[in-house]
């Protein structure tokens, strides 16, 4: 097993007197992805959202190569490291894919008091736009307006938008959401590409493509780990079955709505 | 087309070089303060238009630069130095907004439109209800600030037509300064929280930083408007503060064009000209002011900047179809 690069300990995290996430730990290991799957409500997207510094956690830590990464701010757990995609594709819809993955790259090197230099003259954003956008083959579609991309392209551009940030751990919410099967199958492809080097957490409805891609699979429900494990494990895992029953877990279905 | 565009900006400064050859002191005087008011409303456009921040209290940063020019002078006919009072004033402003912007931007939508008027209301009734500033009457400039090098008096602030340039100048540096930010990566960085703050976020860029920044650099640019204002009036009352004169620029920068290139200066020009004839007009001025604001908004919701743009795709259509 691969060191791990962000561990979490003992997530919880309360709504008033709902507790979305209770008492989760998790290990992100470079190289690997590790999937994180339950049906809707499990709590999947609360976990993303406190490893991305969006939500405080309750009580528990999370820590990247040893860091505490607990209390920051989305913009701080960032510049350390993580990046994360959205449920809902979240990109600059009034920019073009290369700005968009520019801008993400400046946040690695701000020079915000540089006024009289221009950002677009950037050799290092663009630099870094550039090589993003090619390893998501959206390289030909650079100058296209984000809100003017199908649906496929946009997720991917926000992959791209955290590559250019050069992150170490990657959160991807439901990257294959709305996508069709083709276009599901780029984006896994990639995923194996991206996970040299990196740690990835890919949160997906999917179960084709989690049992294909995936390294280690944790599933939840109700808030709560109920198993984790490699994927043959946690297909055969008897507390799994007994909680999605009916449910076909390598069969092409989808645990939706 | 392209070349049009670029052609009428140019057109217009040379218009206003020009101007002072030909127009009367009423109407040198009447650009000089059009010119102040279109930095104002610049540097308003910085927040509304180019940071998506809409602040109702943008007059506080004016009006206070406004006091400072009379506060700062040695005594009460004694003309103040504008080397040493023009920083101070600007200084003054850009401390207050970034007093004022470390509390209001810790909101955001209509709470910050609110926090920002509550702030600047505040102010006003600072001046309005202490003899700091001579109370609600307000108070004289007797004696205009001096530009001087040594004994050699480099511009006459008192002379309207030397006002009047130094204002064109003003308005041209504020305007590059400008360009020069919104193209700079503190620019990009703008945009993109105007864009999608939560993104630039989980990019890791600190937008409340930036929103500061933003705020206090909008603020020190109001300052500079509000010192020339007072000179030029020789005259400071808490009007210049309140929210009145707040919706006044605003207005100014929704009718030009937020966000637009030219949007804020067009819509001072606009704005004031517009008041001027109306007000010729008729004693019910604002009716008429109010009915134009309404019509321009309606037909054109991107502003007096976006008229050429809208005739263009007009003429386009018509030819095609």
């Amino acid at each position: 097993m691969a060191e791990p690069i962000l561990a979490a300990r003992g997530l919880t995290r309360r709504f008033g007197g709902l507790t979305a996430v209770r008492s989760v730990s998790l290990d992100l290991e470079r190289g690997a992805i590790h999937a994180l799957i339950g049906p809707n409500g499990a709590g999947k997207s609360t976990v993303i959202n406190v490893l991305a510094g969006e939500l405080a956690p309750s009580t528990g830590t999370f820590a990247l190569d040893g860091r505490n990464l607990a209390g920051m701010t989305p913009d701080q757990v960032a510049r350390l490291g993580v990046s994360r995609t959205f449920q809902r594709s979240n990109v600059f819809r009034d920019m073009t894919a290369f700005e968009n993955c520019r801008l993400a790259a400046q946040a690695r090197r701000p020079r915000a008091w540089a006024l009289h230099e221009r950002a677009a003259a950037c050799r290092f954003s663009g630099g870094a736009a550039s090589a993003a956008l090619e390893a998501v083959e959206l390289d030909a579609r650079a100058d296209v307006v984000a809100a003017a991309l199908s649906h496929g392209e946009r997720r991917a551009l926000e992959i791209a938008m955290c590559l250019a940030t050069e992150p170490a751990v990657l959160l991807l919410d439901e990257p294959l959401a709305g996508m069709g099967p083709e276009e599901s199958l780029r984006i896994l492809d990639l995923l194996h590409r991206l996970k040299a080097g990196r740690a990835i957490l890919l949160v997906e409805h999917d179960m084709d493509a989690v049992f294909a891609a995936a390294d280690i699979i944790t599933v939840m429900a109700d808030g709560a780990v109920l198993a984790s494990g490699a994927p043959e494990s946690v297909r055969r895992d008897p507390r799994v079955r007994e909680a999605y029953l009916g449910e076909e877990l390598s069969g092409g279905k989808r645990w939706t709505h | 087309m392209t070349g049009s565009r670029r052609v009428f900006p140019w057109l217009a400064l040379l218009l206003l070089v020009v101007l002072p050859l030909f127009a009367g002191k009423f109407y040198v005087e009447l650009f000089a303060k059009i010119m102040i008011m279109a930095v104002f409303a610049m540097s308003l456009d910085l927040l509304v238009g180019f940071t998506g921040l809409v602040s109702l209290g943008h007059a506080a940063f004016f009006g206070l630069a406004s006091y400072v020019v009379v506060l700062a002078a040695p005594d009460k006919y004694a003309a103040a130095s504008l080397w040493s009072s023009l920083p101070l004033a600007i200084g003054a402003s850009a401390l207050l907004a970034l007093a004022i912007g470390a509390l209001a931007l810790r909101t955001r939508g209509v709470y910050f439109i609110m926090v920002t008027l509550a702030f600047s209301q505040l102010v006003y009734f600072v001046f309005h209800d202490t003899k700091l500033g001579g109370g609600s009457d307000g108070v004289y400039l007797y004696t205009k600030p001096e530009a001087k090098i040594g004994r050699w008096t480099l511009l006459d602030l008192a002379d309207s037509t030397q006002f009047y340039y130094l204002m064109l100048a003003l308005l041209v540096v504020v305007f590059a300064f400008l360009r020069l930010l919104l193209a700079s990566r503190f620019g990009h960085a703008l945009a993109g929280i105007r864009s999608n703050e939560q993104r630039m976020r989980a990019l890791g860029f600190n937008t409340y930083a930036y929103k500061l920044a933003a705020f206090a650099m909008a603020g020190a640019l109001a300052g500079l408007a509000g010192y020339f204002a007072a000179v030029q009036f020789g005259f400071v009352n808490p009007e210049m503060l309140s929210w009145h004169q707040s919706a006044n620029v605003l207005l100014m920068v929704i009718l030009g064009g937020s966000g637009a290139e030219f949007g804020a200066i067009i819509g001072a020009f606009a704005f004031i000209l517009l008041e001027d004839a109306f007000s010729a007009a008729t004693k019910h001025w604002l009716l008429l002011m109010g009915g134009f604001v309404i019509l321009a908004v309606m037909l054109l919701p991107g502003g007096l900047a976006s008229a050429g743009e809208r005739w263009r795709a007009w003429a386009r259509a018509k030819t095609d179809g």
